[in-house]
């Protein structure tokens, strides 16, 4: 029973649970491999996708990263000249996996074809100069 | 009180919808968004032969404590016809994802503690010889029958050509010195449409899924196996509207005699975005 009681204990109490989420990187760019890296957008005319992409971008997105994609709080922004510059590979492998340790959802429960519209739509967005002084760079 | 400070929280914070399963007793490795708040309500129906018809419910409070761990409060209560409306107790939960990429077969840990009495309906899950004859019991005499017990499940999940496939499996303890009892849940499911519209509205494709359960005990430690239990199965679908709400319903059917013939569901979801910033801002001294 002692036992028991001792399990039960460490389970809901004395957890460190941070110690159980191993392997976090702070740079999400660098834990992409080659072959996802260089993955192909399968959407022919991304342009054509822009609209679908915005519209998953506010039902997933946008509570956390603005309506505007210039961040809220904490959650960063992603009208940003590292978004801008990402491969479609690359921003489709960070929906997919996300980056839990440092607070990003997996986004997985979305099909792989939204995942790319939302690829669509993070590279049509405009995006800020380093010091946030206006817009440096229009949709690519 | 609380339920005043909930909706304190709903209109000071924003609605996140996003795209939930249709599922009852199975989990995923989706876990809730860092920061978010799930309420739901999950609501079972079933009338067991020799007794009267009841009505189950389970208030849930569903929470992104991280991107990796999710916290759950369920609180859970009942009606039976010619009997009363008793609370039948609450459970307390946590799932983890150990591994922190996404991969073919993704893990969870899931860990509960239950404090719940012989009244509870709910059939959150079936585990051990659960039967459908344990729901006869009179509300005074179930609620003296009170339980605490740890439940672990290992959830295994895949994502696939828009599909989800997830199995779990379930060990229950009782803490007074009772067997290890067993169960599984399997699911599956896939929205009607993988690709998101660009005029896309409230009832568009995309914001339903189908999907189907298939769950039951597996008897204890001393009894491990698939007799003398109930097993049901049923199909399920969800809507997931465009402000944050998410129906789901599932007619179950038991799979043998020793099950409900069958178990109606309905689950009514609202997805609250970000409500830990409410918390943050107040402590700060305003919205940031």
């Amino acid at each position: 029973m002692r036992k028991t009681r001792l399990l039960v204990a460490f389970l809901f109490l004395g957890v460190d649970w941070s110690a159980v989420a191993w392997g976090a990187s702070q740079d999400w760019l660098a834990q992409v491999s080659g072959k996802e890296r260089v993955r192909p957008n399968p959407i022919a005319h991304c342009e054509d996708q822009v609209a679908a992409g915005a519209i998953l971008y506010r039902r997933n997105c946008a509570s956390c990263h603005g309506h505007d994609a210039h961040g809220i709080g904490k959650r960063p922004a992603l009208a940003t000249e590292r978004v801008h510059y990402a491969s479609d590979g690359e921003l489709h492998w960070l929906l997919t996996n996300g980056q839990l340790g440092q607070g990003m959802p997996s986004w997985s429960r979305l099909p792989d074809i939204q995942r790319w519209q939302l690829v669509c739509y993070l590279h049509s967005l405009s995006h800020r100069d380093a010091a946030g002084q206006g817009v440096l760079v229009g949709p690519r | 009180m609380f339920l005043g400070l909930l909706v304190l929280c709903v209109m000071a914070t924003t609605n996140a919808p996003t795209q939930e399963l249709p599922y009852f007793v199975t989990y995923s490795h989706h876990m809730e968004e860092p920061g978010s708040l799930e309420v739901e309500s999950k609501t079972a129906s079933g009338h067991p032969a020799g007794g009267d018809r009841f009505v189950a419910n389970a208030f849930e409070l569903e929470y992104g404590t991280r991107a990796w761990w999710t916290s759950e409060l369920y609180l859970e209560g009942q009606h039976t016809a010619n009997d009363s409306t008793v609370f039948t107790g609450f459970r307390v939960e946590n799932r983890i994802r150990p591994l922190l990429r996404e991969h073919w077969v993704n893990p969870v840990l899931y860990f509960e503690f239950e404090d719940i009495n012989a009244a509870n309906k709910s059939l959150l899950e079936v585990v051990g010889h659960d039967v459908g004859s344990d729901l006869t019991v009179s509300n005074a005499a179930g609620r003296a029958d009170k339980a605490r017990e740890v439940e672990l499940k290992l959830i295994l999940s895949s994502n696939t050509r828009g599909w989800n496939f997830s199995e779990n499996i379930i060990a229950e303890k009782n803490l007074g010195h009772a067997a290890w009892e067993f169960g599984y849940a399997l699911g599956a499911s896939r929205p009607l449409r993988l690709a998101g519209g660009s005029h896309s509205g409230g009832f568009a494709p995309e914001n339903f899924a189908l999907g189907a359960e298939l769950y039951g005990g597996l008897g204890d430690r001393n009894s491990f196996g698939l007799a003398q239990t109930s097993h049901y199965f049923g199909p399920s679908m969800n809507w997931s509207g465009p402000d944050g709400w998410t129906v789901t319903a599932s007619p179950n059917f038991g799979l043998n005699g020793n099950s409900l013939p069958q178990i109606y569901r309905i689950g009514v979801s609202y997805e609250v975005g970000q409500i830990s910033r409410f918390f943050n801002s107040s402590r700060h001294g305003g919205n940031r």
